[in-house]
């Protein structure tokens, strides 16, 4: 049975909502945070482990050093003091997905403390969220639990257990409370999220994909009644693994709490599962703040200095931060204050990065992703960048039109084939047989025709009025179904009108 | 004496020197130490495996080398074919691991420790594996699931613990050298108790990648050998920096054989320390330890009188330490991915209740003891209280080793306040058997150097008694060096090694006790003999 929910609306009117989130980046260095094993996505099940990340009797972890190096240009992004001495911990608990029952994690001594990020909403509000750490653990093996209908252990016949993944360096971004955002939390949700993935990636320390899991975000939630200080229960989902699900999900939240709170019941402090489909969440397992890990420092390893020299040096590495760069790109671009922040509100400022370093121009690009791309995301319900538009396609696609082969209305036409999965556009146009009509013979007959039947039109542009030149164009473009180049039949009109153009 | 005996009976050095002099074949010293294995093993039970045919194999390839001469011969390590047994906590290739444990019962490692890496480098024939208490946990090897070792002095009594197997493989000429780990006492304890020597090194000095881990900052391999000289060169064939140990310290290996053969300690200081003698202290434990006091005083070392008085906690920090140490590095026998997989008998089939079900079938009693209580010293609302505490009561027992090492160069004690008990004495006394640590653990919670040497035998029941000698960190040579000296006097004053008075085990002997356990047979069969 769904849960009960309340609308946005009224949920914001009778609560205040608090947010905080997690965020786990798989770091992308070569070897795992604790083994020589290679640190890839994706091959062949335990294939990319040795016997350190099997956790066999006698081994011994060897901290990466990249692995630090990464963590500590993450905390300095985020503005956070860098510990000079730090250790791992160990956490732990019986679960198949870690070989040794225990996690090496940071604990009480994260690698980084203390920062803050501000967020820009997409009217320009600038929102700072307080980072409380940012600490290093290896990640888990992965789990597929067969048989069952749900997927989960909980009913499964049996369970695979594929430990690639086991001894992936992660680095844990925990935010401070955030109190304030009321009915933006989503929107800020979903905006905090995008900027640490994008801090991340400038970094060049993680591959950043969300879709494969290389960001992953846990979003806490818990609303309290308008003026009361102390917070409220929080439930904590798990596996918000796209941006528009961390909005969703928040928003979902929400609307959950409130209905549950008012209907006098407490709100239980348990993960929640989110589900992309139904977009809601449901109750995973309760968690309480009182779970034993029996955390102690893990006595296999030397606690890791990072002296002052060490980090003024990795600072002097660190890319420009993200706020500088957005304004650098908005002057390269040219684009107003109004054109760049919807661009960067339609998460597409990258993706027109990319198809500038394509050859596009600003413009153009713009106009592509900004007038074509986004609208068919927003209806595909994906994040424009995963609509599967490859920069070179934009490229590719925009030439066509400059060389007259074919013209914009067609070259949406090609797009869509694209997407359709129907090859490349050169390979549309031939297929669909979409070409502009370049012989102006047919195109000089539709002038013609329509300077006849417009007389009075006609008469005005050769009295200079030129542009009234549009009803005569749109005449002919009708009598052409599209086909010709409108460039081309303004010129010849302007020709046979002998007027200067 | 035969000449097999005569093999037998010598010194890794002295094996060394005849196989670079070309007078004996190594094939024939590792044959002569299987054949004495074979021989007695089936009462000393020292061996849960005997690796015949690869000891044999290297042998034989270090005898070819030597045999073609040339570079190759000369670059061969000092102690290539010499026969050595490794402690079944340390994982080797070819060879199960059990570490004493049904939990991990056939399991054969797919990796080598790094110091049997080392022995293959210097092309050591490893006879076997060496029996232990469960995962190293007691002073006995009562608590090994494949039965326990007998004292080669006297079958009926323990070779001390948790390296019982190493020690009596020493003692009863089954191996001139062999590995032991030690985290409490677990290398000088049995060194002591069997007549041997035995070395914990520096924490750090000596890799633990590939040692089966009981508590990680106490653990540490190390040499037995039964000569002050032949640990020494053991201890360089094994230490020195490890990149897969990031507590292996950095530091180059001093000259340990140097220090050994320096033969005087003139002008040195040598603390005892009041806490570790007197009460407590078998009478013939203490005539033996002031004994080596005089004759260290005659060969003109300062002995003076040092106090630790927070030793008085270390028995109890270690025993909150170590077990929650052990709870954790324990937790990976599961039966999910190697080793024993037991199915619950009744009720759901989780994967909760077949870990639950593996591991109450595959550890023992005392294994079972220290996670539960280790767990329990973790726990959330203890940890301050226990764990926390012990950690401090570590920095305490360091501060005293300081301020010790400041008046003297080397400590020493008795290495176990009695002679080796009767099997079974203190099976159902825990309390009885962790004192018998009380002197070799403070080294552990310092991570400072120790060695057991014999130090004579006790007046009231002839069986050996050991003397500790403590260094500070990174000093293992003084070890050697005053170790070295107190045996060359030692050894004058009793015309020989002290293990010449030790019963031959092969003589039919009215005085040799029989065979007290029958299942020892069937393990022999199971876990001796080549494979």
């Amino acid at each position: 049975m769904p849960d009960a929910t309340l609308s946005f609306e009224e949920a914001m009117e009778k609560y205040d909502p608090v947010l905080g989130f997690e965020v786990h980046v798989e770091l992308n260095t070569e070897t795992k945070m604790f083994s020589s094993a290679p640190n890839v996505f994706g091959d062949e099940p335990n294939t990319n482990v040795n016997e350190v990340d099997l956790g066999m009797p006698g081994v011994l972890p060897v901290v990466n050093r990249t692995a630090i190096e990464s963590s500590i240009k993450i905390g300095l992004a985020l503005n956070c003091k860098i510990a000079e001495k730090c250790r791992f911990a160990r956490k732990n608990y019986f679960y198949p997905d870690t070989p040794k029952n225990f996690q090496t994690s940071q604990y009480d001594e994260p690698i980084a403390y203390d920062g803050y990020l501000d967020i820009e909403l997409s009217d320009g509000t600038v929102f700072r969220v307080e980072i409380e750490r940012a600490h290093m653990e290896e990640d888990a093996g992965k789990l597929t639990h067969m048989g069952g209908a749900t997927g989960r252990i909980q009913g499964a016949d049996y369970s695979l257990v594929d430990y690639n993944r086991s001894g992936v360096p992660l680095v844990e971004i925990v935010t401070k409370p955030i109190e304030g955002a009321g009915s933006r939390a989503p929107e800020l949700a979903k905006a905090y999220v995008a900027a640490v993935r994008e801090i991340v990636k400038n970094l060049g320390v993680s591959d950043a994909k969300m879709e494969r899991g290389n960001v992953r975000c846990d979003a806490n939630v818990s609303l309290r009644p308008h003026g009361r200080e102390r917070f409220g229960i929080r439930s904590e989902t798990k596996n918000v693994n796209s941006l528009r699900a961390v909005e969703h999900a928040v928003h979902y939240e929400i609307r959950r709490h409130a209905a549950v709170l008012d209907s006098g019941e407490p709100v239980i402090q348990e993960t929640r599962h989110w589900h992309e489909d139904t977009r809601s969440t449901t109750s995973g397992r309760p968690k309480s703040d009182a779970d034993d890990y029996r955390y102690f420092p893990e006595p296999d390893l030397v606690p890791i200095v990072a002296s002052r020299e060490w980090v003024e040096e990795l600072r002097a590495t660190l890319p420009e931060p993200p706020a500088a760069r957005r304004k650098r790109l908005q002057a390269d671009w040219g684009y107003s204050d109004l054109e760049f922040r919807d661009v960067v509100n339609a998460g597409v400022m990258d993706e027109i990065e990319e198809t500038i370093a394509a050859g596009a121009t600003a413009t153009v690009a713009r106009k592509w992703w900004m007038g074509e791309i986004v609208g068919r995301a927003k209806i595909a319900d994906v994040d424009p960048g995963q609509l599967g538009v490859a920069p070179a396609t934009i490229v590719e696609l925009n030439t066509m039109v400059e060389d007259g082969k074919i013209n914009n209305k067609m070259a949406t036409e090609v797009l869509d084939g694209v997407l359709a999965g129907e090859g490349t556009p050169a390979e549309i146009v031939a297929k669909r047989g979409l070409a502009v009509v370049s012989d102006d013979g047919p195109l000089l007959e539709a002038i013609d025709a329509a300077l006849a039947a417009q007389p009075g039109v006609a008469d005005k542009i050769r009295g200079g009025k030129v542009q009234a030149i549009g009803a005569i164009v749109g005449a002919v473009m009708k009598a052409t179904r599209g086909q010709a180049d409108a460039g081309r039949v303004k010129e010849l009109i302007l020709q046979r009108l002998g007027v200067e153009g | 004496m035969t000449e097999n005996n005569e093999l037998i009976r010598s010194s890794a050095a002295t094996l060394a020197g005849k196989l670079a002099a070309r007078e004996v074949s190594a094939v024939e010293v590792t044959q002569a130490h299987l054949d004495r294995i074979a021989a007695v093993d089936g009462r000393v039970h020292a061996f849960l495996h005997v690796n015949t045919d690869e000891a044999l194999a290297v042998a034989a390839e270090v005898d070819a080398i030597r045999a073609a001469g040339g570079a190759a011969a000369q670059e061969l390590h000092a102690l290539a074919g010499v026969p050595i047994a490794v402690k079944d906590l340390i994982v080797t290739v070819g060879q199960p691991t059990t570490a004493g444990s049904k939990i991990l019962e056939g399991w054969h490692s797919p990796y080598d420790a790094t110091v049997v890496k080392r022995l293959r480098a210097a092309k050591m024939p490893i006879l076997g594996k060496t029996n232990l208490d469960e995962f190293a946990m007691g002073s006995s090897t009562e608590h090994s699931a494949f039965g326990p070792t007998h004292n080669p002095w006297d079958l009926d009594r323990i070779p001390g613990g948790s390296g019982g197997g190493s020690a009596a493989a020493v003692a009863a000429f089954e191996a001139p050298l062999a590995l032991g780990t030690d985290t409490g006492g677990s290398i000088r304890q049995p060194g002591a108790v069997t007549g041997t020597v035995g070395v914990k090194p520096t924490y750090g000095g000596v890799s633990r990648y590939g040692a089966i881990a009981m508590a990680s900052s106490l653990d540490q391999i190390g040499p037995v050998s039964r000569t002050v000289l032949d640990s020494a060169l053991l201890h360089q064939v094994i230490g020195g920096h490890d990149p897969h140990d990031s507590t292996s310290l950095p530091d180059p290996l001093e000259d340990l054989v140097a220090a050994a053969s320096i033969g005087n300690v003139r002008g040195m200081k040598i603390g005892i320390i009041k806490e570790l003698h007197g009460e407590g202290y078998q009478t013939g434990v203490e005539n033996r330890f002031n004994e080596s006091l005089e004759l260290l005083k005659g060969a003109g070392a300062e002995i003076v009188e040092v106090s630790c008085p927070n030793f008085k906690y270390a028995l109890g920090a270690y025993y909150l330490i170590m077990p929650s140490e052990a709870s954790s590095n324990l937790a990976k026998f599961d039966g999910v991915r190697y080793g024993l997989r037991v199915l619950p008998e009744d009720g759901p089939m989780t994967i909760e209740r077949v870990m639950g079900a593996t591991r109450a079938a595959g550890f023992g009693d005392e294994v079972k003891r220290r996670i539960i209580l280790g767990t329990y010293a973790l726990s959330a609302g203890y940890y301050d209280a226990y764990y926390g505490s012990a950690q401090k009561v570590r920095t305490l027992i360091q501060r005293d080793f300081d301020a010790a090492f400041a008046k003297a160069d080397v400590l020493i004690s008795p290495t176990a306040p009695t002679t080796a008990f009767k099997l079974g004495e203190k099976l159902n006394d825990p309390l009885a058997m962790y004192l018998n640590d009380v002197a070799t653990i403070p080294a552990n919670m310092a991570g400072v150097p120790g060695l057991s040497l014999p130090g004579g035998l006790a007046d009231e029941d002839g069986l050996p008694v050991g003397v500790q000698l403590l260094a500070p960190a990174r000093q293992d040579a003084r070890l050697y060096r005053v170790g070295a000296v107190l045996e060359s006097l030692l050894e004058a004053q009793w015309g020989g090694p002290l293990l010449d008075k030790a019963p031959s085990l092969t003589d039919p002997s009215p005085a040799a006790p029989a065979l007290t356990d029958p299942a020892l047979n069937d393990t022999v069969a199971s876990h001796g003999g080549s494979h």
